[in-house]
């Protein structure tokens, strides 16, 4: 096949995005809103608000830090406004993402006032979102595009269909020296040992090993009953019986190339190929984490209909499960339901997955984005103070 | 494009299971209890099935006989242990199958 022309924007530190969006984004909870104050005076403009960055700290504020400044600099973002209570962790966040060369303003609320900053901020949000408009589409390798898969609400029809679907895409990918990060740590359960085979060296399997284990050793310590939370409800209603039953699902979508790399949440893939990162499997806590790292699309297969959209990594839907394709076709992106009755074969639903994958980067908007679906969720690691 | 449920597609089964060897095929539609049609994903090979249970979409059924506390594989791998005794043709869920790996969660 032909290679297709991919357009995307080509950020000032060389990465490449598919989206151009301007960011208001809030550091912390008291600020939003302010932020969602400037994004409705300026349509256009997106306010990214959420519930946490006070009283943080240690890991869980290195990794608030990491996610905020990671969000801002992701290539589909064209220009941020930071908008904090208070300059100090506002500068933070603010000179981390300026280090992507991309214009960046901030606004701290105390001795202004949100109505002082809604007009100052304002302003100043017109002005980027207006030179943003000047930037134009410009060719880019598929190699370029960094791209995350993560399932949710999962059933036996992800592991028959969809995630394989999913699959063909992510091996074609990286064969394009592309690169993927999978993850999903619990939700490797009874099947860890087949990524740790596919570990590339001893040291990434040791890193691997070492976040799995972790995360085990958390969830023993509790001593809950994870049956009902994980596997979901929804998951149990979809057939899924045990952990390592959707462990096994999950992983037929990570394709057939070895594990590069063992990353810590957020952090950016440092190797093309395929990279596991350490993560919750609770959707939008994943892909936040994701577009922190800087990946710009995501391919999300899905068995009973998860709905998660992300207000800056656009989200493809893909499912083999006929009822929810009949169901929630508004949700879902790419139906390959006839590889259950065996209509046609994995390469024929890879097909069908690039060439949405491919109008997607060129700009067609998903499912979840045409629907509003901008879930933003920040991972937290331990209480605040 | 929308298809009766029930009516058999071209080449379509009732039931797929990942691997030969699997202790457990998947309904890719709505079953009945009575005789059914299955085939491997891995070999393609096609075989009969007779369902004890009726058997929704999505959920799957025995294979073969399996003890109490038995090794149940799908994808060639376990994915649990029986909690007693399951019949071939029988519907298998959480109430006769659980986690061999988070011992907690019953």
């Amino acid at each position: 096949m032909a290679e297709k022309r991919l357009t995307g924007y080509r950020r000032a530190d060389g990465r490449v995005g598919i989206r151009n969006h301007v960011l208001i984004l809030p550091v912390d909870d008291l600020s939003n809103a302010a932020a969602e104050s400037v994004a409705r005076a300026i349509p256009g403009t997106l306010a990214l608000p959420h519930p946490y960055g006070r009283l943080q700290f240690g890991a869980d504020l290195d990794l608030f830090f990491q996610t905020m400044i990671g969000t801002g600099a992701n290539p589909n973002v064209a220009a941020v406004v930071v908008i904090g209570i208070e300059p100090t962790w506002t500068e933070r966040i603010a000179s981390g993402i300026a280090e992507t060369g991309k214009p960046v303003a901030q606004f701290s609320v105390e001795r202004h006032g949100d109505l002082r900053i809604l007009e100052m901020a304002g302003r100043r949000a017109a002005q980027l979102l207006q030179d943003a408009s000047e930037l134009t589409r410009v060719p880019v390798e598929r190699g370029e595009l960094l791209m995350s898969i993560k399932c949710g609400e999962s059933d036996t029809t992800s592991g028959l269909g969809a995630n394989p679907a999913t699959s063909e895409a992510v091996d074609r990918h990286i064969a394009a020296g592309g690169t993927v990060i999978f993850g999903e740590t619990t939700e490797l359960t009874g099947g860890e040992h087949l990524i740790a085979e596919r570990c590339a060296s001893e040291e990434v399997r040791k890193k691997f090993q070492g976040f799995f284990d972790d995360y085990f050793a958390l969830v023993e310590r509790t001593g809950a009953n994870l049956l009902g939370s994980q596997p979901t409800q929804g998951n149990i209603r979809g057939g899924l019986s045990t952990i390592e039953e959707k462990a096994l699902g999950n992983i037929q979508k990570t394709g057939t190339a070895p594990v590069v790399d063992a990353l810590a949440p957020a952090e950016r893939p440092a190797q093309a190929g395929l990279n596991f990162m350490d993560t919750s499997c609770a959707a939008a806590e994943f892909i936040t984490l994701t577009a922190a790292a800087g990946a710009v699309i995501h391919l999300f297969p899905t068995g009973q209909g998860n709905v998660v959209g992300h207000p800056v990594e656009p989200v493809i839907k893909i499912t083999a499960n006929p009822l929810t394709q009949a169901t929630m076709s508004e949700h879902i992106d790419v139906d390959v339901s006839g590889l259950l009755q065996l209509d046609y074969d994995l390469a024929t639903a890879g097909d069908r997955l690039e060439d949405v994958i491919d109008r997607t980067v060129n700009g067609r908007l998903t499912c979840a984005e045409a629907l509003g679906h901008r879930e933003f969720a920040l991972t937290r690691l331990h209480p605040s103070a | 494009m929308t298809e009766p449920a029930s009516s058999p597609a071209a080449g379509g089964v009732d039931f797929l299971a990942h691997r030969q060897g699997d202790d457990v095929a998947v309904a890719v539609r709505d079953t009945g209890p009575g005789a059914a049609s299955a085939a491997y994903l891995d070999s393609g090979d096609r075989f009969g099935i007779t369902a004890r249970d009726a058997i929704p979409l999505g959920h799957k059924i025995a294979l073969r006989d399996l003890g109490e506390y038995e090794d149940v594989l799908e994808y060639g791998v376990l994915i649990g242990l029986t909690r007693g005794p399951v019949a071939a043709g029988e519907l298998v869920h959480t109430h006769n199958l659980r986690s061999a790996r988070w011992q907690k969660s019953v």
